[in-house]
């Protein structure tokens, strides 16, 4: 990176940033989607701890409930769907005015995207987890270390999110229309991300699939350090982990961006 | 030669072209831009005309390194467009008439402030030519306001704005003036002017518009098929394709067919005469004459003058060459 380079992919995070917050309606719906399915997520995993015995995989009813609303809290800001604009602007040819910008688009894609998720956490993650937190109660580490940690493991978590759902639309470039990849994306991702239940309850065979893939470092493994499931050196096992994947991601999609615009025609004349 | 702003050698771009028959898929290969050569001097204004489809926006997009040529080469502003992409991105500015650069939900001036992090201009630098372009393209009413907010009118000077927002030494406009009242058209061209006068910009543009090409280009392309057909001024272009302007007439009774009147031809009638359409040339006779003769043979109540629009000249061209 060249002198002068760090900037321009601030301001465009910073621009990603500023353009969420145009729809403060549609933040509220999703905040509202979070908490319907938080709930329902308590009832679920609330009595599967209870029929365990008041523990299962470690998890008690207060650090059970810490996952739910952290995970719930964060789905506004990782992106568990598979689709961003980029995908779109390849079908539309709109990609056309990406490449006239004296950029980086791989890395200006992932910084815009990434300005708009880490905006989302303020009318999303941060409403989720209070209410949550106030309606059922939830354990969480009365040491600062898990959160200042935390905090690198969710950003990481956020970015990774978008590295990786980038080679998705990249794809584009050789097929135009990706939903059939988004989708299946959008479906392996949430469950091995740990959306739905912590991967740690998963029998071991899948456990160990889950692993081999990014999906529990965008929203796992950040749960798991801010509760303070994964402490101490395991702890910064988890963001080297994480860290592993950001790189991996960003030069499969920078290779794919290389070979793929050679491939690329832009629609719509 | 090499102080050429533009630059192509046998330029060429095929596509695949895939079809869909009753049970197999067909692959046919779509030549799209065909050897073209291609040498632009800086500080020319250059028009490039061609029906859709005649491969001008693909040459843009390869003069800009969007594009990978299939064959030939292309120099823009001394660089390779497709491996110095970035690189060149600072020295030219296009605006494609129907893609917005523009941030959709931001204020237009948070658009320029992005594109001038984007293109590391000092701020000092930045915050003077924002003012000077808003001025001059008179944006003052609404930097405020989000780019979605905008009318056409209003978000194309915006586009123009942030594309010359980096002093670019070569400017393409790819239908700049699509969609736009007569009054935003004007506007932009007298700014397009200006700044051409100020800056010696390089201008490269397309359009369906006869009046952008009568006030913005010195020098006019016509392009068929991928490759060039007519490369020289307006007025030779007039000349090769003809200037026939077409009188529209409408009389206050049926007239019988205005025939013989010099330098017209009849084109044809309509409500049993009481309207009529003439064509004269306009490089031997004037409206006025023609209406001076139409005027000895029957009471005009209205008329319209049509200027040849590209098409025609374009269609022209095509003709005189098959």
């Amino acid at each position: 990176m060249s002198h002068g380079t760090l900037p321009v992919y601030w301001r465009l995070f910073v621009a990603g940033f500023q353009q969420q917050t145009a729809y403060p309606l549609a933040m509220f719906g999703g905040l509202v989607a979070n908490l319907t399915f938080g709930f329902l997520k308590v009832a679920m995993l609330f009595a599967t701890v209870r029929a365990a015995g008041a523990s299962v995989q470690g998890y008690t009813v207060g650090t059970m409930s810490a996952y739910i609303w952290l995970s719930q809290g964060m789905l506004g800001s990782i992106n568990l769907n598979g689709r961003i604009d980029l995908a779109d602007r390849i079908k539309t040819g709109d990609v056309a005015v990406d490449f006239l910008r004296p950029v980086n688009v791989q890395l200006a894609t992932v910084a815009t995207e990434a300005g708009k998720a880490v905006f989302a956490l303020i009318p999303r993650a941060v409403p989720s987890v209070a209410i949550g937190s106030l309606a059922v109660g939830m354990t969480m580490p009365r040491t600062p270390a898990p959160y200042l940690l935390g905090a690198v493991s969710l950003l990481a978590g956020i970015v990774i999110s978008f590295s990786t759902v980038y080679l998705v639309a990249v794809v584009g470039f050789w097929l135009i229309e990706t939903r059939g990849i988004q989708i299946f994306y959008m479906v392996v991702s949430g469950f091995f991300a740990g959306l739905f239940v912590p991967i740690s309850l998963f029998p071991s065979w899948l456990l160990a699939i889950a692993q081999a893939t990014p999906f529990p470092s965008m929203m796992m493994y950040p749960v798991d350090v801010l509760t303070a499931r994964t402490t101490g050196a395991a702890a910064y096992g988890l963001v080297g982990v994480q860290f592993a994947w950001l790189g991996a991601t960003l030069l499969v999609g920078h290779l794919l961006t290389v070979v793929g615009r050679r491939k690329l025609e832009v629609q719509g004349g | 030669m090499s102080d050429a702003v533009i630059e192509t050698d046998c330029l060429t771009r095929k596509f695949a072209v895939r079809g869909k028959g009753r049970k197999v898929v067909t692959r046919t290969t779509m030549c799209a831009v065909d050897n073209l050569q291609l040498r632009v001097s800086p500080g020319e204004s250059v028009g490039y005309i061609g029906a859709n489809g005649a491969g001008k926006s693909t040459t843009i997009k390869m003069l800009v390194g969007i594009l990978v040529p299939t064959s030939g080469t292309v120099r823009t502003c001394g660089l390779d467009p497709h491996r110095q992409r970035r690189q060149l991105a600072a020295r030219v500015g296009v605006v494609f008439g129907q893609r917005s650069q523009l941030w959709w939900d931001l204020p237009v001036r948070e658009s320029f402030e992005i594109l001038a992090a984007i293109h590391r201009l000092p701020a000092a630098d930045a915050s003077a030519r924002t003012a000077e372009l808003t001025e001059q393209l008179e944006l003052g009413d609404f930097v405020a306001t989000p780019v979605r907010q905008l009318s056409l009118g209003q978000r194309m000077r915006a586009e123009v704005a942030a594309a010359l927002l980096h002093r670019p030494r070569l400017v393409i406009l790819d239908e700049p003036t699509i969609g736009l009242d007569v009054l935003s058209k004007q506007r932009l061209r007298e700014f397009l002017v200006t700044e051409r006068l100020s800056h010696g910009t390089t201008l490269l543009l397309t359009t369906h518009d006869m009046g952008d090409i009568e006030r913005l280009c010195e020098r006019v392309l016509v392009v068929d098929h991928g490759s060039t057909v007519y490369d020289g001024s307006l007025n030779g272009l007039a000349q090769t394709a003809g200037s026939d302007r077409i009188l529209v007439l409408d009389f206050v009774e049926a007239t019988t067919d205005l025939t013989g009147i010099p330098h017209t031809k009849h084109l044809g009638s309509e409500v049993g005469g009481a309207r009529q359409r003439l064509s004269f040339d306009s490089e031997n006779t004037t409206a006025a004459m023609v209406l001076a003769a139409v005027g000895e043979r029957a009471e005009l109540r209205d008329l319209t003058i049509e200027e040849p629009d590209i098409e025609d000249v374009v269609r022209r061209i095509y003709q005189a060459r098959r």
